[in-house]
């Protein structure tokens, strides 16, 4: 037989080399500096800087672990119904009209990324029925760097922006996020932030959001929630989920991406939930959904969402749940008093009310480039490069020297 | 008015719905052979032994963090599942041009591979780039490849009717007529769903034309050591593309040789000409598994690799594979001897040549209806069965009901 030689080009030739995303926390886990802090992480880290194990978690890992009535078999395509029921009415509240409707139907994804994912897919092949609609879709500025990217993956290439962050007053400008949306394309897609915005952290209040909704149901754009954090911003799982609700109440349609990573720590085990709430054609849209699930990964991974479904079914867990949730949003919120405080006390022209108006993870400071690189180069101190930091990193050792690093970034000439 | 008004009703998946009736179906004597996943002579899903312990030592370890696992996985299950791949002592991996990305099962794999290749394969636009998958093959691979986005995707025949097993000179045919470039989705070992292939010298001739006509390698691995009972006897062919000088794609699953069906656990292993190849490959990918689920799962990955790298878990994984492997054997022996005693007419020597979970039967579709709807026998109506769902309690009937529709229904 004619042996024939392999051509010595490599069929990779030409692949661009696509630079890390995540070089900071590389950065950061090469510098050597004994007063470094990492402020640019995503998880929730304890008071002893690492993250931490809820021990009902741990618990409930361990019962599962040692179980012989389950068994490894292939989940349904959309999940565990148990965990999609459970993270339904945790999300839209049991007595939800959409649920007594039957109008609501959820499906256990890899993540919240996951869950952005699909509703992408589906949305692009669903949406306006005919042919592939391709947008546009409205993301708020700034907003997660991989965002845009999901939504031109599954298609919808026309990314647009409303605004949302105001640097001149840290914090929302609702003025003009109404405009924007007022001004969008009549039924186009709005990613929309409940339980805290990433990476800002910025809230609005349930005033805002009854003008953001309104401007929803008159223009007939289309929600897409990301709720990434139920719980950890105020404490309260309801006040929390209050944005979804309302704009169920008020009889829109609606996506809403749900993550269990944080207010349960189960980062790795990446547990997500997509819910969908429509008017109609429910088993038609979801056997779309099962389509889709099929393309990317088959069906979801098990283990984080048993641990899940197994707590929020559980009346005793659910309790014990809800404190530990509570525990994590008090102690940011602590953690914001003490920063202001400190800042206030090192003096200044600054005012620092906005530190503590949004509870949750993440702050913004109003950092420019070069106080931000500053503070990265000269004080090891890692944060986003716009400004935005994980509050839950500062902690008693680090908090005097990141609030001067802070101070001194403002002061100087820079 | 809802925006989703008119969305049409997606058709059921073939094997889900046999299930679903499979399920609801009341008969005492009903049998299963239609879903791919293994079961033990009773009839019930196994966790492997070595599954149970080193689950219970990883709920144990009190060290281990939930947090996110790099983007690519978790290094040491990326590493030693390219080394169960290609072996411990691949050349490949010794010049530092083998790497992986840990995805969600066999799909996952299939999918990361996909949007890569869709991406960067052949130019920046592969849309068009022909994908050939085998006719037939695992009813997944066109929705996956068309979802990332490729519009050409071209059967190349397998299976041959007639002579129940492989139609090799078509698959050669179909290698030579197709555009240079092409991308072919191969099966490593244990073929689904017909159970059938190639041999060492059939796939050395396939492999020849692949490298004349520069075809691309996309190998589907979803059941390594559960075909022979070896791991290294089931990599043969990956092996053999590499030891040629392929630069080549394996999707691989451990739902199957591990049981962790529900735990998501893929890893796609990528062959590259050298390390900078291997290094602006991995970089995009890591870019499109960003957007897709951002990180992968933690529990099934830290499963496996503690299970590889250490010795005495790893020498026990093997053997729980071989008595997986060993029943499905005995299973096979045993239907194809009792259609001989019934005198079935036909030749059931296809039942033992065949290799791993599938048998493709050679029922027509008429015959399935009868075995599904008289004998409460579910199977695939392409006649493909699982030989996992044959026990020593139910394999006469079923060896009786073929029997039955053999001979009444032409």
């Amino acid at each position: 037989m004619h042996q024939h030689e392999m051509s010595a080009r490599s069929v990779f030739d030409g692949v661009v080399f696509m630079p890390s995303q995540i070089k900071l926390l590389e950065d950061f886990k090469r510098d050597m500096h004994p007063d470094k802090v990492n402020l640019a992480g995503r998880e929730y880290v304890g008071e002893h800087g690492h993250t931490t194990w809820l021990p009902l978690v741990r618990k409930i890992k361990q019962q599962i672990a040692t179980d012989p009535t389950l068994t490894p078999e292939y989940p349904p395509n959309l999940g565990i119904p148990e965990f999609t029921r459970r993270a339904t009415e945790l999300a839209l509240g049991k007595d939800s009209p959409a649920i007594v409707e039957s109008r609501v139907f959820g499906v256990q994804t890899v993540g919240c990324t996951g869950a952005v994912h699909l509703g992408a897919e589906l949305l692009r092949s669903c949406y306006c029925s005919s042919s592939s609609w391709s947008g546009p879709i409205l993301l708020s500025s700034p907003c997660d760097d991989s965002l845009a990217g999901i939504f031109k993956a599954a298609g919808i290439e026309d990314v647009q922006y409303y605004r949302f962050w105001d640097a001149e007053s840290n914090g929302v400008c609702v003025e003009n996020m109404v405009r924007d949306l007022e001004n969008a394309p009549e039924q186009c897609l709005v990613v929309l932030f409940a339980s805290g915005h990433r990476p800002t952290g910025a809230e609005l209040s349930q005033e805002d959001w009854k003008r953001v909704a309104e401007v929803m149901v008159k223009r007939q754009l289309f929600p897409f929630f990301l709720m990434s954090a139920q719980g950890l911003c105020s404490g309260s799982l309801e006040q929390d989920a209050w944005p979804v609700r309302h704009c169920v109440s008020l009889g829109l349609e609606l996506l809403c991406a749900q993550s269990f990573s944080y207010n349960f720590g189960l980062y790795g085990e990446r547990v997500g939930h997509l819910l969908c709430v429509l008017k109609q054609n429910l088993l038609a849209v979801q056997s779309q959904a099962e389509k889709i699930v099929q393309t990317l990964w088959s069906c979801p991974p098990m283990e984080g969402a048993r641990v899940v479904a197994t707590v929020l079914s559980n009346p005793a867990h659910l309790v014990d749940w809800q404190e530990s949730v509570k525990a994590i949003a008090e102690r940011c919120m602590l953690i914001r008093e003490r920063l202001r405080e400190r800042l206030r006390l090192l003096g200044g022209p600054w005012h620092w009310d906005h530190i503590i108006k949004p509870g949750g993870l993440y702050c913004c400071f109003g950092l420019n480039t070069q106080q931000v690189e500053f503070l990265v180069q000269k004080k090891h101190i890692y944060l986003l490069p716009n400004g935005c930091l994980n509050v839950s990193a500062i902690n008693s050792r680090n908090l005097d020297y990141v609030a001067e690093s802070i101070h001194q970034a403002l002061s100087s000439k820079l | 008015m809802s925006i989703f008004g008119e969305v049409p009703q997606a058709a059921p998946v073939a094997v889900f719905k046999l299930t679903a009736d499979f399920r609801e179906d009341q008969n005492p004597r009903k049998v299963n052979l239609g879903v791919g996943a293994y079961r033990t002579d009773e009839g019930q899903p196994w966790v492997l032994p070595v599954v149970r312990k080193v689950e219970k030592m990883i709920a144990d370890d009190h060290s281990l963090n939930h947090e996110y696992l790099p983007i690519l996985g978790l290094p040491e299950f990326r590493s030693s599942s390219s080394k169960i791949a290609l072996g411990e002592d691949s050349p490949a991996i010794k010049d530092n041009r083998v790497g992986a990305v840990q995805c969600l099962g066999g799909t996952g794999a299939l999918k990361i591979g996909a949007e890569f290749l869709r991406r960067w394969y052949n130019g920046t636009d592969n849309t068009k780039t022909p994908i050939y998958v085998s006719a037939p093959t695992w009813e997944n691979h066109n929705a996956v490849f068309s979802n990332a986005g490729f519009e050409d995707i071209r059967p190349y025949k397998y299976w041959d009717a007639g002579k129940r097993g492989l139609d090799l000179e078509g698959f050669l045919g179909d290698l030579e007529s197709a555009p240079d470039h092409s991308i072919f989705v191969l099966h490593a070992c244990a073929h689904n769903p017909t159970g059938t292939d190639p041999t060492q010298d059939q796939w050395k001739q396939i492999a020849d034309v692949m490298k004349r006509k520069s075809l691309f390698a996309f190998f589907d691995s979803a059941y390594q050591g559960f075909a022979s009972g070896n791991l290294d006897k089931d990599a043969w062919a990956v092996r053999y593309f590499v030891s040629q000088g392929f630069e080549l794609f394996c999707a691989q699953s451990f739902s199957k040789n591990f049981g962790l069906y529900n735990e998501r656990v893929g890893n796609l292993t990528v062959v590259a000409k050298d390390q900078d190849n291997l290094n602006r490959v991995l970089s995009q990918m890591e870019k499109i598994v960003r957007i897709t689920w951002s990180n992968p799962p933690s529990q099934g990955a830290r499963l496996v690799a503690i299970t590889l790298n250490t010795p005495e878990l790893f020498a026990e994984w093997k053997d729980n594979v071989k008595t997986m492997a060993d029943r499905v054997l005995l299973m096979r022996a045993q239907l194809k001897e009792k259609l001989k005693a019934l005198g079935t007419p036909g030749t059931w020597e296809h039942i033992t040549e065949q290799i791993g979970m599938f048998s493709f039967t050679g029922l027509n579709s008429k015959q399935v209806e009868y075995l599904v709807k008289e004998k409460h026998i579910y199977l695939m109506a392409s006649g493909r069965i699982n030989m996992c769902g044959l026990t020593t309690k139910n394999i006469d009937y079923v060896a009786e009901s073929i029997h039955e529709a053999v001979t009444t229904v032409q």
